[in-house]
């Protein structure tokens, strides 16, 4: 009964998840979702005799391989996001109709099997437990193909580094090039912070000039395209004015 | 009838023990001034007379050896070794006929030998020309001589290699290369039947051996005799210039003039009458309808070869026409059976003599005509050359059939024993020997008697005694040959024990209705000779003349009837294969390929390099295949 | 109790593969390529619990050796083409084609 009700809970999550991580447009929350599909699957793993996998789950997939997704969308721009406008003429119309036509039918084949009580894992573990007899297996029987996981790892992580490195082509820049460049650029001072005021100090409020203007650099364009789209200009004209030029400039 | 006696071992140590010297000696000449070269130019053609003149000598020992054995022995075979296991041996056969054969090959061949030193001596390639007839008298000797089929056949396919080379001697003239090519591929349609022939011989009896095949002749069908009779016969067609593969002896005249000529007059073309006599013991019983076809073939080629002798105006074509007629005679006599094989092989000697006396003199007179071969541009010739002109006179009274000399007795006998046994090819070559007075005349009327009609750079002259001496040989030959071989049937007894005698001798007969028939057509036509030719006046150039001489002058249309026949049809058969093979073959491989490249130039378009259109496909496959696999119920 | 693990799992992962057949942006793909390989998971425990049989955990957890491993090569891959084409789009990554 227990795990009855834990499954259904855990089923309706983990598929209104995935679903969620196909259709959303932001890729962080697609990010985000699917860390959520892991856990319950973790869950599930722990709830069906597996509570080394479920470690395993949470720790490789929800700690490592979800940070490394996130970390590469940092990486590309956390704010790209997908239009919704099908370029493949027909794809999304066949990729429903055969992905619900699949999954159709792998549950027509799962309903047609004649199922009889799980058998458990009480005797296979019956060994000191669940992760010694894991071991036990890995290190015995599997042992070769687990020494070539070790291979495939150190080979994925030297690719990474290959794929990932960038050749310096010019001389790395120090700190008295560095300094001179910035005297003869437009700007030799550092960007101005943002405005405090009374009522409000908060980073995407613009600060002022001694001569009264507003000084548009001191507010990140990123901040000043989210207030405009959420619409959560300041109330002083001059200020939102501002904000929005800066906006306009960073959609360029 | 009587059969030939059995083939025995041969095992004393005699000449004939060593025959195959015969034909080695040659081979070896022609080995020797083929091999070497150049460096046997300067007495190349004194080894080439040499080999000839010992294989002569070695023939001669055996056939002394031969006569000296009891008659029921004169069949000898010599083993000389395994030549295709379990299928023949290499062996020679000795026995009258072979040996007969050889006589005339060597004794002939040597005397063309001793002409051509002279004949040859401008021409630069006189070595070559030599170890050609050595390798021709090798191979003949080798057709003669060899004791079963394959043999036979090797021998065969060397004289026609030989006589491919000597046609062709001249190559550099167009017209002896075509000449040699055509004698080569008309040669190879008979020698085609002769080997389909041998292919059933092997497939009926499983020998090839002449000793082994007198026993299981009489195993085999009526229907396989005549097949294989008919297909020897056409191969004995192909060798002997017999209709309808005649046209390539005419053509043969290209080769060096007399010398090449003789070969072809006088022993060459004798093959097919040999292969007829060899093969009559097995596969021409007498009245069968293979031996009445080789009758007939006879009787057709000797009324035809007549027929282009008389319209011809080249002397050599015109005794080349005669050849065939003769040699048409030869097989009428043939395939009459034992009656008729020793007049077919008397004639065969006598007319090697005679004939070989008629070609050489003919080379004389050209010799001394600055080698012009239009009879119209000779006349008047006796008084220039008496003794070229005594010797082809006897030739020609001997091929005519004047009484008393070779021809007469030969072909008397011939058409003796044809009215006999045959009369209707009896009574044509009753008609074809009047003709042969026709056309004979003429071409004596034409280059020695009349006005002279001579180019105005002619010079007549008799020629050296190294050519006439060998003609007064043939003729003294022409003269008493027939006389000696056929009265009291000489000829007839000796070959018996090869080619089996019939029940009673034949007795010849000098006043019967058919002699005294072709005596008096031979003296109608000469007389008629003597009145176109001899009296009137002889135009230089040939006049037109009637639809009859035209056809003759074309040889009967052959040429022509070949050409629509077999050319025509042969270069449409190969258009329409080089237009299949354009258009159907290449077309099909073609458009295969365009079919291919259109379809794959089309379907390539599927790879639009749009990552997430192969995904789905890759899907859409995965989704097909599970819906297979629950549909045939393994999950 | 199983079966329902299983359909769970094939729902999973035929989510996961129309997420790759619709989503454009390449790290969105990988991630429903994972989505796609934590199904299989999710069905080889199961089995493994059907069976009375390790062996499932066992091949879980190298596929899950195996993910690890391909997600950070496929990411640097990312990275790659992102830096020089600037765009994670798979349908920009189109030039290998006829």
């Amino acid at each position: 009964m227990g795990e009855t009700v834990t499954f259904w809970v855990l089923a309706v999550v983990s598929v209104g998840a995935a679903l969620g991580m196909v259709f959303n447009r932001k890729a962080v929350y697609s990010a985000l979702m699917l860390g959520g599909v892991m856990l319950c699957l973790a869950v599930m793993y722990a709830v069906q005799d597996a509570p080394f996998l479920a470690a395993v789950q949470i720790i490789v997939y929800t700690g490592a391989v979800m940070m490394l997704f996130l970390f590469v969308l940092m990486l590309v721009g956390v704010d790209s996001s997908d239009s919704l406008v099908e370029t493949l003429k027909g794809q999304r119309f066949w990729a429903v109709i055969a992905g619900v036509g699949f999954a159709t039918l792998v549950i027509l084949a799962v309903g047609n099997a004649v199922f009889t009580p799980a058998a458990g894992l009480a005797t296979a573990t019956a060994q000191g437990g669940n992760v010694r007899s894991v071991a036990l297996l890995i290190f015995t029987k599997y042992v070769f193909a687990f020494e070539i996981t070790s291979a495939l790892l150190i080979t994925a992580a030297l690719g990474a580094m290959v794929l990932a490195h960038r050749e310096r082509l010019t001389e790395k820049a120090t700190q008295k090039v560095l300094s001179r460049a910035r005297f003869r650029g437009e700007r030799p001072s550092p960007l101005p912070g943002p405005g405090t005021y009374a009522t409000n100090n908060a980073i995407d409020m613009p600060a002022l000039l001694p001569d009264g203007s507003v000084a548009e650099d001191s507010v990140n364009r990123y901040i000043a395209r989210y207030d405009v789209e959420h619409d959560h200009l300041p109330t002083d004209p001059k200020l939102a004015e501002a904000i929005q030029h800066k906006a306009e400039e960073e959609s360029k | 009838m009587e059969s030939p006696v059995e083939i025995a071992q041969y095992t004393a140590g005699g000449v004939i023990g060593v025959s195959w010297l015969m034909i080695a000696l040659p081979l070896l000449g022609a080995a020797v001034l083929l091999v070497l070269g150049r460096i046997t130019d300067r007495w190349g053609h004194l080894l080439g007379v040499a080999m000839s003149l010992a294989s002569f000598v070695v023939a001669v020992l055996a056939f002394l050896e031969l006569v000296g054995l009891p008659e029921a022995q004169r069949r000898q075979a010599v083993f000389l070794y395994e030549f295709i296991p379990g299928m023949a041996d290499m062996g020679l056969l000795i026995d009258p006929l072979s040996i007969s054969f050889a006589l005339l090959i060597t004794g002939v061949g040597s005397l063309i030998h001793i002409y051509s030193v002279g004949y040859m001596s401008h021409d630069s390639d006189r070595r070559r020309f030599f170890a050609y007839l050595n390798l021709f008298v090798a191979a003949m000797l080798l057709l003669v001589l060899a004791d079963n089929y394959v043999g036979l056949f090797i021998g065969w396919e060397g004289v026609g290699l030989a006589s491919y080379l000597l046609i062709g001697f001249w190559q550099f003239k167009p017209s002896a290369a075509v000449a040699a090519k055509k004698a080569f591929i008309v040669n190879r349609v008979g020698d085609f039947g002769l080997l389909v022939g041998m292919f059933v011989i092997w497939s009926s009896f499983g020998t090839f051996a002449f000793a082994d095949l007198g026993a299981k002749v009489g195993t085999a069908s009526q229907g396989t005799i005549t097949a294989i009779g008919l297909l020897l016969l056409l191969g004995a067609c192909g060798k002997s210039a017999q209709l309808p593969l005649q046209s390539w002896l005419l053509d043969a005249m290209e080769g060096p003039t007399p010398v090449s000529a003789l070969i072809h007059a006088a022993t060459m073309v004798t093959a097919g009458v040999y292969l007829v006599v060899r093969s009559g013991a097995f596969f021409f019983e007498p009245g069968s309808p293979q031996a009445l076809a080789v009758a007939i073939v006879g009787a057709a080629t000797l009324l035809a070869g007549a027929i282009i002798g008389c319209a011809k105006d080249d002397i050599k074509k015109g005794l080349a026409g005669s050849t065939m007629s003769q040699i048409g005679y030869m097989m009428l006599g043939a395939g009459l059976g034992p009656a008729g094989y020793a007049f077919a092989i008397g004639h065969l000697f006598t007319h090697g003599f005679f004939k070989a006396d008629l070609f050489l003199g003919a080379g004389s007179v050209m010799h001394g005509m600055n080698d012009e071969v239009d009879m119209r541009k000779y006349g008047g010739l006796r008084k220039y050359m008496p003794l070229t002109f005594a010797t082809f006179m006897v030739g020609y009274l001997a091929i005519i059939g004047f009484p008393l000399l070779s021809g007469y007795f030969t072909k008397d006998g011939i058409i003796e024993t044809a009215v006999h046994l045959q009369p209707v090819l009896g009574w044509l070559a009753v008609l074809g020997a009047g003709i042969t007075g026709f056309y004979m005349s003429r071409m004596v009327f034409m280059t020695f008697f009349g006005e002279k009609r001579w180019a105005d750079d002619a010079h007549p002259h008799e020629s050296p005694s190294v050519m006439t001496i060998p003609l007064i040989v043939l003729s003294i030959g022409s003269v008493f040959l027939g006389g000696y071989l056929i009265l009291s049937n000489r000829l007839l007894l000796f070959l018996s024990p090869a080619v089996g005698r019939p029940e009673e001798l034949p007795e010849f007969h000098f006043a019967s209705v058919p002699g005294l028939a072709t005596l008096g057509l031979v003296a109608v036509g000469a007389g008629f000779a003597w009145m176109r030719y001899g009296r009137a006046e002889v135009p230089v150039l040939a006049p037109r003349g009637s639809f009859v001489t035209a056809f003759a002058r074309r040889d009967l249309y052959g040429d022509a009837l070949n050409e629509s026949l077999f050319m025509r049809p042969g270069q449409w058969l190969t258009r329409i294969a080089v237009f299949l093979d354009n258009r159907g073959i290449d077309g099909v491989v073609n458009g295969l390929a365009a079919g291919i490249g259109g379809t794959s130039g089309r379907l390539r378009r599927v790879q639009t390099g749009f990552a997430r259109t192969y995904a789905l496909s890759i899907l859409i496959g995965a989704a097909l295949l599970t819906g297979a696999l629950l549909l045939v119920g393994n999950i | 109790m199983t079966a329902h693990y299983l359909v769970l799992s094939g729902l999973l992962f035929a989510i996961g593969a129309m997420g790759v057949l619709i989503r454009r942006n390449a790290i969105v793909v990988f991630m429903c390529v994972e989505l796609m390989l934590n199904a299989c998971n999710l069905a080889f425990v199961t089995f493994a619990r059907q069976h009375g049989n390790l062996e499932g955990q066992i091949i879980a957890f190298f596929v899950m050796v195996v993910a690890a491993a391909e997600v950070v090569v496929g990411l640097a891959i990312i990275v790659t083409i992102f830096r020089t084409r600037r765009s994670a789009s798979v349908d920009d990554a189109n030039l290998l084609k006829y």
